[in-house]
């Protein structure tokens, strides 16, 4: 299946009650498929083009609000639109699972595929406090499995969760195994508008505090949840760390192409290890701080001008080198340039 | 505690219980007191509190959720309708309302308000039109009149190179997809009672399925006009109104 129709399906499967979206390449394969599939016949599943990316975010804002499992899928111009809607659901703790198939920026940009949203997923994007859960699938049976894992995710933090995908994944045919068709939620949540009870007091969805006390303490509750998470969600793969002297490390797509950088490396003789974030947000951390120790240069590979490297850096606290080589406005590195750009900047370095 | 001070023959009213017993922060003689109150026993009246969701706007109004007794959502500047959308899709059989102020409706929330009428959906937009900014200190709004001062027009609209006062309302109506349309007021008993009568009728309607209903209320606003409630009445009567006509717009078949 395609990566878009891929992830498309699956929301579907996750038991998905209301997806609200807005048309933009290199993505408009999920929309495009849901109307088609018309899920409301066969789970109940809402499924409505918005007028924008804005008002697509804010209708998420209120079905998640009811406590209903409510998405949106969009590419980086689009996603730039939702942010304001992505602080207000953060500020408001509602679970929701919001989708970027990145495309190279700034601006206008390209429609070819590019990881230079990093930044502004992993690190809030809209204004305040906040974080998302990144999940970065690399493949398009991992775009599916964190459709589900995202939902599953974003109700036990009552927290958004992006899945930054890209042009490549979005648009690549590959063998997929979808999951069984779970079904639709049918809890009333606490938390939830889902009209006033008689015997209960009403309940209302803000991100609104006019006393800086109680909001300092809004802020103290989102940052312990943003540690449980960090304590309890990341997730990594490596290949052939233990030996390695060398680490290659990207997310997502790229880290594909960075994997046959990896044997190329290993061919020449080279000890490369590779670590693969699946989750940007939570950041493995301690996975890095551990791993440098043994390492003589870290080389991060990325689709952007260098943005991942930072959090590399910061992981790794000056215990190595660390260098980035990244192709980015829509171009994408292949294997022999990415092993040149490790002998160049970290043996030869 | 009023009631054992009262014998209940004596009754003669009583506050709506989907009105909560707080303190408002709106300023002496402001509309949006009454507005609230003529909405709230509007649903009470209907017998749906249970079945009720309202969307709060960015605005003097962003704590309606705290004095209007039903489940709320605060929603982003101008989103309302948008978020209303995402609510009433997920729950076709509750009645869904937004309360918005003309910055929130038609400036920053134009687009929200116009596709959401367009597509009919089944929800009540009640418009609070004061012809200006009031939660941010009285700028001018795209409802303020031609030549009425704002702080951001201190010499008067000019209409050259600020623009025209826009009729959201009449413009809503010409959508196919909205099926009451109408303008009141709240200054006096009688168009207080007829504010109520249209909101019920408004809240009604959303068991028909026939699309949007929007209700306009011309509302003062003394602080943001830099008037006395009573002067700010009058020259609502004299100035907004010729502008603004009371009445209905588009009434069902
Ligand atoms: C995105 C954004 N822009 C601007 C503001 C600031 N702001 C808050 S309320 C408001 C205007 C409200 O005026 P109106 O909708 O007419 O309601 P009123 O206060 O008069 O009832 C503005 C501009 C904001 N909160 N968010």
């Amino acid at each position: 299946m395609k990566g878009n129709e891929a992830m498309a399906e699956a929301a579907i499967r996750a038991g998905c009650d209301a997806y609200f979206g807005y048309p933009i390449t290199p993505q408009s394969e999920i929309i495009e498929y849901l109307m088609h599939e018309n899920p409301a016949e066969r789970t109940g599943m809402v499924v409505l083009q918005a007028e924008s990316e804005i008002a697509a975010i804010n209708m998420v804002y209120g079905a998640a609000g009811c406590g209903k499992r409510a998405m949106t899928t969009s590419s980086s111009p689009g996603i730039s639109l939702k942010q304001e809607g992505l602080s207000y659901i953060a500020g408001a703790e509602l679970p929701c699972l919001i989708v970027n198939v990145v495309r190279g920026g700034p601006g206008l940009g390209t429609i070819q595929p590019s990881q230079s949203d990093y930044f502004q997923a992993v690190k809030g994007g809209g204004h305040g406090d906040y974080k998302l859960i990144v999940l970065a699938p690399a493949t398009v049976q991992e775009s599916v499995d964190y459709v589900k894992l995202g939902f599953d995710l974003a109700f036990k933090y009552r927290n958004p969760v992006m899945i930054l995908s890209d042009g490549i994944i979005g648009q690549m045919m590959e063998k997929v195994e979808l999951f069984e068709q779970q079904p639709l939620l049918t809890e009333e949540f606490e938390w939830a508008t889902v009209g006033k009870k008689p015997g209960r007091s009403s309940v209302f969805v803000t991100s609104l505090q006019l006393k800086p006390e109680e909001q300092e303490n809004v802020n103290h509750r989102l940052q312990a949840k943003y540690r449980e998470i960090e304590k309890h969600e990341v997730r990594y793969e490596s290949f052939l760390c233990d030996d390695a002297e060398y680490l290659l490390t990207a997310f997502g797509s790229c880290a594909r192409i960075t994997k046959k950088a990896q044997e190329i490396a290993r061919e020449k003789g080279y000890k490369v290890g590779l670590l693969r974030p699946q989750t940007l947000y939570p950041f493995p951390t301690v996975a890095f701080n551990k791993l440098a120790g043994q390492m003589k240069g870290i080389l991060t590979v990325e689709m952007n001008a260098g943005q991942m490297v930072e959090d590399v850096r910061l992981a790794v606290n000056g215990q190595t080198r660390v260098e980035h080589f990244g192709r980015f406005g829509g171009m994408i590195p292949d294997p022999e340039e990415i092993f040149q750009a490790f002998e160049q900047k970290i043996i030869g370095g | 505690m009023a009631d054992s001070l009262i014998d209940p023959g004596n009754l003669v009213y009583k506050r709506t219980d989907v009105l909560n017993d707080r303190i408002m922060h709106y300023c002496p003689g402001c509309g949006h007191g009454t507005a609230h109150r003529m909405l709230a026993e509007a649903i009470d009246e209907l017998g749906i509190q249970s079945e009720t969701i309202g969307v709060a706007p960015v605005g003097c109004s962003v704590l309606a959720y705290y004095y209007l007794n039903v489940d709320m959502s605060e929603a982003a500047h101008g989103r309302a309708p948008a978020v209303a959308t995402g609510i009433k899709r997920v729950f076709p059989e509750k009645y869904v309302f937004t309360y918005q102020g003309d910055g929130d409706l038609a400036a920053i929330g134009t687009a929200e308000t116009i596709h959401a009428c367009n597509r009919g959906e089944n929800i009540l937009i009640v418009f609070i039109n004061n012809g200006i900014y009031g939660m941010t200190g009285g700028q001018m709004a795209p409802t303020t009149l031609e030549g009425m001062k704002s702080s951001t027009s201190p010499r008067g609209r000019d209409i050259s190179s600020m623009g025209n006062p826009l009729k959201m309302t009449e413009l809503v109506a010409q959508l196919p997809g909205t099926y009451f349309v109408t303008r009141h007021s709240v200054h006096t008993p009688a168009n207080v009672r007829k504010t109520k009568r249209a909101l019920k009728k408004a809240l009604e309607y959303q068991k028909l399925n026939k699309g949007t209903c929007f209700v306009e209320i011309v509302a003062n606003c003394p602080s943001g006009w830099k008037m006395t409630p009573v002067q700010s009445n009058k020259w609502m009567e004299q100035n907004m109104f010729p502008f603004y006509p009371l009445g209905d717009i588009k009434v069902p078949e």
